[in-house]
């Protein structure tokens, strides 16, 4: 039986090694937020972080995250707080939702490598996740808003200003 | 003891025969209308033993929570229902909660008399009705405040509430809503007089309307925490992935052979749909302990089809079938009969011709279609996220073999509705699959299974002719459309509309928009029934429906005959929207709205770059009763190679009121990007029976990197509230096609949109 260390618990799924992460997490751990949209890779819904990456989980079966650090939309902030989350709420993007959690572990996944994109390189870092509801300019607002408050909140705890 | 009765045809519900009741229960304050099943009992009853699943209920911690009976799919209508209440009842916003309603028809929408969600009605047809519930229950608990504080009825005018409480500034006394409930004292009936004669508040006295408040839901939708039906989780549950033919419809099993599907640890049975409803054919559901399984199982599931009548069709063959019956003197029905266009045309000036047509499209939610069904007792529930309760507890009940009454459904967040959810097909499996094993079963159609077995948007055929008189005026327009009929599927005659020339009813989703406001003296609308199309791809409710193609034909149609005439197009539809007889009104609405698109985009006040081009196109979607006025100006640019690229699209639109600005903006923009979406990118296709695209490589919604600039422009005017979630789907295609016709001088005809057919046309 496959351990699986997801959002820092390590937790024993009855899954063969070939079965998408998606599925185990989803309907056997019943971490739901995590969504499925296409099966093969091409709508980002699934989209979590393995050591960091943004994956279609999808595409990633759990034989080959075993002993790996998962985080999902679920553990990506202790109470819903990571900035692009409080972004996502500022600018009010989810239409119907389904989407999102995928959105913001794929923004995570930017953020986390280059805190100060640019409009270009936000678009092809998210041109992969489908959102049917068309909310992408929000998409786009959002982020920006979460690198500036990040690049601020940084910036502040090692006190230093912008020049 | 349930109360749901068979409710598939829907009953009218006269809110201004109803009385309203305000009743104390263990639960707090509840508040509904009478007469509903369900509501007059409840409040008679015991405190002990109320439910409190009316409309709202106030808790004893002041907390307000709206139960809404439209299925939310992210244009935040429980949202906004909160909103509308919380304006009259005086809450604070902070106070406000919404839950979602069972199918139980004490929830049904009070003008459809039944709970279905789609056409932009939810905000226009409830916004009366939420009002006077919410100004019923300021009442009731100002006057329970008024006594508990000592004060005299008279005093009643002073007194002043807001933020959840009640307050009477001049003996500086006040209670909260919490208190007020906790008195157990706010208990009134108002009769259907009394609540007509409520005075409801005037816009300028408005606070919670028109003010962007944070929608509801929107927390929980970006942190994993809300509950779509594909997240739900039954104890003892088991999965089914449907197998699906290679024929959309009309094939049928011959067998199944399980043999290396038992091999799958986990398997449990393959279960062939015995569906008496019609609604699916030659489905297949393999059970299993999980979904993986489920999945491998169907994988390996060896199952002969008979292909059945409509194996060898394909979109070329729908259309062949669709011009040879536009061509026949007696086909369809009339939607539209003014004048007499034939006549007309004898002695026009100028006769203007043109076929127009649209791809099949697929809905293609981004949660691909799902359900969980539970047998309990001698109740059936359903676990789903859907748009047509009323509908889909009564298909739910065929697949089982019940009465409709037995049916619970438990409504979930929709992730992506688009008129999808109104179809039921995913309760077959789920029911007769739970039946088959004797435990609760989720079922989750995989995405090939999703786009493969989709209630598309028709394949659509139409055909223009139009008549200009010597001045340029034009005096005759006759349109043809053949389609399959989607609502004509479901078999409920109050959703055909009677046509003008007696023939039987038609299905006015298929032309809906084509009675526009323009002034034609000879106007003829023929809704034809594309019979073979229906069969072989029933056909759904997408995004906008009708309104969808026949603003299509009607608005590419409009700057063909302004070309022929040399006109600019935008004046053009000017002088035609003159207001005359039966237009008045609409038609200066639709005028002002297009001035505004124009006045915003910038329209004729500079010139463009060789190869670059403006087009317009106004719209009165949805139904000609239910249009919010729409107006695009497209700006693109045309490559030698026929490439489009769409540079801006500017839209106005005349809301009437708008409840919550900020959603207005984001449906609006979410609705023209779907537009361009099914202009430029989206399209499906038939072969030997079958939709030929599987998954989101062949068929391509519009992507991030693929989005224009977006500029939009609401008008609230004050009229009564608008829907918005679809009309400007529909004014997107028109204005692109007039756009590159600008450009370039290549007329598209054919939605989506391609660089080959741009090209071609330029050559010609």
């Amino acid at each position: 039986m496959p351990t699986l260390t997801i959002n820092g618990r390590s937790l024993s799924v009855d899954a063969a090694n070939d079965t998408p992460l998606l599925w185990a997490i989803r309907e056997q751990l019943q971490m739901t937020g995590t969504k499925f949209g296409c099966g093969a890779g091409l709508c980002g819904a699934c989209t979590v972080h393995v050591n960091g990456e943004a994956v279609r989980s999808c595409q990633t079966m759990v034989g080959d995250v075993a002993g790996k650090k998962i985080t999902t939309i679920e553990g990506l902030s202790t109470k819903g707080d990571h900035p692009l989350q409080k972004a996502w709420v500022a600018e009010q993007v989810p239409q119907c939702g389904y989407c999102q959690s995928g959105q913001i572990m794929q923004a995570a996944s930017l953020l986390a490598k280059n805190p100060n994109p640019t409009k270009e390189e936000v678009v092809a870092h998210m041109d992969g996740n489908l959102c049917r509801c068309m909310t992408y300019s929000r998409i786009q607002k959002a982020i920006m808003r979460a690198a500036s408050e990040m690049r601020t909140a940084s910036a502040t705890s090692s006190e230093r200003r912008p020049t | 003891m349930n109360e749901h009765v068979k409710n598939v045809t829907p009953e009218m519900t006269d809110l201004s025969r109803r009385s309203f009741l305000v009743g104390t229960a263990a639960t707090g304050l509840v508040l509904g209308y009478a007469g509903v099943p369900g509501i007059d009992s409840a409040a008679a009853a015991a405190p002990a033993s109320f439910e409190p699943s009316v409309w709202y209920s106030i808790s004893p911690d002041g907390l307000v929570t709206v139960t809404c009976g439209k299925a939310d799919m992210g244009q935040h209508i429980a949202s906004t229902m909160a909103q509308i209440v919380c304006e009259e009842l005086g809450a604070k916003w902070s106070d406000m909660r919404v839950q979602l309603a069972s199918n139980d028809p004490k929830f049904n929408d009070p003008v459809l008399g039944a709970q279905i969600t789609g056409g932009s009605w939810s905000t226009m047809m409830n916004f009366e009705a939420m009002s006077r519930a919410g100004a019923a229950g300021r009442i009731a608990l100002s006057e329970a405040a008024a006594a508990a504080m000592g004060l005299p009825p008279y005093f009643k005018e002073e007194l002043v509430v807001r933020d959840s409480v009640v307050s009477h500034p001049k003996s500086k006394k006040q209670m909260s809503f919490a208190e007020i409930v906790k008195s157990g004292k706010a208990t009134k009936t108002f009769t259907p007089d009394e609540l007509k004669a409520i005075k409801l508040k005037t816009p300028d006295q408005y606070t919670m309307i028109g003010v962007s408040v944070p929608q509801l839901d929107i927390p929980s939708k970006t942190n994993g925490t809300a509950k779509y039906g594909i997240d739900v989780m039954l104890p003892g549950m088991a999965y089914g992935k449907v197998v699906t033919p290679p024929v959309r419809f009309g094939a049928t099993v011959k067998s199944v052979d399980d043999s290396e599907a038992k091999k799958v640890p986990g398997f449990m049975k393959a279960v062939i749909l015995d569906d008496k409803t019609g609604t699916t054919s030659g489905w297949v559901v393999a059970v299993a302990n999980t979904y993986a399984n489920a999945r491998k199982a169907a994988d390996a599931l060896k199952i002969a089809y008979d292909g059945g009548p409509n194996a060898k069709l394909s979109s070329q063959s729908l259309l062949d079938e669709a011009k040879r019956l536009q061509g026949l003197e007696d086909s369809g029905q009339f939607f539209v009969k003014d004048g007499d266009p034939n006549a007309a045309f004898g002695s026009a000036a100028k006769v203007v011709e043109a076929e127009y047509t649209t791809s099949i499209n697929i809905h293609a939610p981004l949660e691909p279609m799902n359900a969980t069904a539970e047998f309990k007792g001698d109740i059936l529930h359903i676990y789903s996220g859907n748009q047509f309760a009323t509908r889909s507890g009564a298909i739910a009940a065929g697949a089982a073999g019940i009465d409709p009454k037995f049916v619970v459904m438990h409504q979930h967040w929709l992730g992506g509705g688009f008129g999808r959810r109104l179809d039921a097909d995913m309760m077959i499996p789920a029911v007769q699959a739970a039946k088959a094993v004797g435990k609760p079963v989720k079922v989750i159609y995989s995405r090939e299974n999703d786009m493969t077995m989709d209630f598309s948007r028709p394949l659509t055929y139409q055909k223009v002719k139009a008549g200009v008189d010597g001045d340029g005026k034009l005096v005759a327009l006759s349109h043809d459309v053949v389609s399959a009929w989607p609502t004509a599927r479901w078999g409920i005659p109050d959703f055909l509309t009677p046509s003008v020339d007696k023939k039987g009813p038609l299905d006015s989703f298929t032309v809906n928009g084509a009675d526009f406001f323009y002034t034609v003296p000879n106007h003829y609308v023929r809704a034809i029934k594309n019979e073979l199309a229906h069969n072989a791809t029933p056909s759904g409710q997408l995004r906008s429906v009708a309104p969808g193609w026949t603003f299509w034909a009607v608005e590419s149609m409009i700057d063909e005959i302004a070309a022929a005439t040399g006109k600019d197009p935008a004046q053009f539809r000017i002088s035609l929207l003159d207001g005359a007889g039966k237009n008045d009104g609409g038609a200066q609405r639709l005028r002002n709205t297009l001035l505004a698109a124009m006045g915003l985009s910038g329209y004729g006040t500079r010139p463009l770059p060789k190869g670059e081009g403006m087009g317009v196109a106004c719209v009165s979607s949805q139904e000609r009763a239910t249009a919010s006025w729409t107006a695009c100006v497209a700006h693109v640019a045309v490559a030698p190679s026929g490439a489009v690229t769409v540079k801006k699209l500017t839209v106005a639109t005349d809301v009437g009121t708008q409840v919550h600005p900020d959603n207005i903006r984001a449906q609006v923009e979410g609705a023209a990007l779907w537009g361009l979406s099914l202009a430029m990118y989206e399209k499906a296709t038939l072969k030997d029976g079958g939709i030929e695209q599987t998954n989101f490589d062949t068929y391509r919604p519009l992507r991030m990197s693929q989005m224009p600039e977006v500029a939009v422009a609401v008008i609230a005017n004050g009229e009564k509230a608008t829907g918005v979630g679809e009309p400007a789907v529909t004014v997107v295609a028109p204005a692109i096609g007039n756009a590159i016709f600008n450009a370039s001088g290549a007329r598209v005809r054919a939605l989506p949109i391609t660089a080959e057919a741009v090209k071609a046309s330029m050559k010609a």
